[in-house]
């Protein structure tokens, strides 16, 4: 006998799973930048 | 090619090209997104599910896209000496990394509706799941070759290499051996697909690797800094120390 399980639930766990990890990414990829290339630019200062 | 060996003009390019991958990659991937999930229909057999597609294939196609950057990355450094090749490689393995966990997660998730099981040791899975421990190992390596001090980053460079065997066999392992795994739907000029589904996921696709363009991007960047920075404060402790010494 085949489970009757509401698929929806899957979708939307799998797109929250996407979308909120790329966000996330993208958002620690550009901190970690700034981050760097504002300690370069404190290392220039005598 | 060695004209972009050059950190500062790489990081003139970088400054211009990241915002333009990653604007219209999010703009693309989102739009794709919307129409996967409100405006494509259902699947035939498989219902609403087939909706996780619009995630799960341009997730695989990216956990794969970044070892195949690593192992190139990786010969042009091994080659060439190319000393932007070693970052790129670094760069690309955290994306990597993260599109091959959403791949494993987003196919669990479809797994337990259409198979009814969360996970099968069947080769297609199993290569996925050896790929990201690939790049946790990765991870590791580089991150201990940049810290030795040396700047020794010929071990990643091998192992990314020697690791791309990997490639072939998750591509082949549905063709190969028996698997709950459907065969390959998409490849080059062919495709299996009705339009309806194969447009939206074609715009994903792009919009997704547009995105792991501009965090690549943003990556180099960060390690360059890093680099640049340790570099410097290096120069100003020895400078100090020799100052010091000689008074």
């Amino acid at each position: 006998m085949r489970e009757m399980l509401d698929p929806w639930i899957f979708v939307h766990l799998s797109y929250a799973i996407g979308v909120g990890g790329t966000a996330l990414m993208i958002a620690w990829s550009l901190w970690s930048m700034r981050k760097a290339e504002r300690r370069r630019e404190r290392s220039r200062e005598p | 090619m060695h004209g972009f060996a050059n950190p500062a003009r790489f990081l003139r390019l970088a400054r211009w090209l990241m915002p333009l991958l990653l604007i219209p990659g999010v703009i693309l991937a989102g739009g794709a997104l919307v129409w996967g999930l409100f405006f494509a229909p259902a699947e035939g057999l498989q219902g609403e599910t087939v909706r996780i597609l619009y995630i799960h294939v341009p997730a695989a196609w990216l956990g794969m896209g970044g070892w195949k950057v690593i192992a190139g990355a990786s010969f042009v450094e091994l080659v060439w000496r190319h000393p932007l090749a070693g970052l790129a490689a670094r760069a690309a393995a955290v994306p990597g990394a993260f599109f091959t966990a959403v791949c494993l997660v987003t196919g669990s998730l479809w797994g337990r509706p259409a198979w009814g099981a969360w996970w099968v040791w069947d080769g297609r899975l199993t290569s996925m799941l050896v790929l990201l421990f690939l790049y946790f190992a990765y991870i590791a390596l580089a991150g201990a070759a940049s810290g030795d001090g040396q700047g020794n980053s010929r071990v990643p460079a091998v192992f990314g290499l020697v690791g791309a065997v990997n490639i072939p066999i998750i591509h082949y392992s549905v063709l190969w051996w028996n698997s709950l795994h459907q065969p390959p739907s998409l490849s080059l000029g062919r495709s299996a697909m009705a339009p309806d589904f194969l447009w939206p996921l074609l715009i994903a696709m792009l919009g997704f690797s547009l995105i792991f363009g501009g965090v690549v991007l943003a990556r180099m960047r960060a390690l360059l800094a890093q680099i640049q920075a340790e570099a410097r404060l290096r120069r100003k402790a020895q400078g100090a120390f020799g100052s010091g010494a000689s008074a």
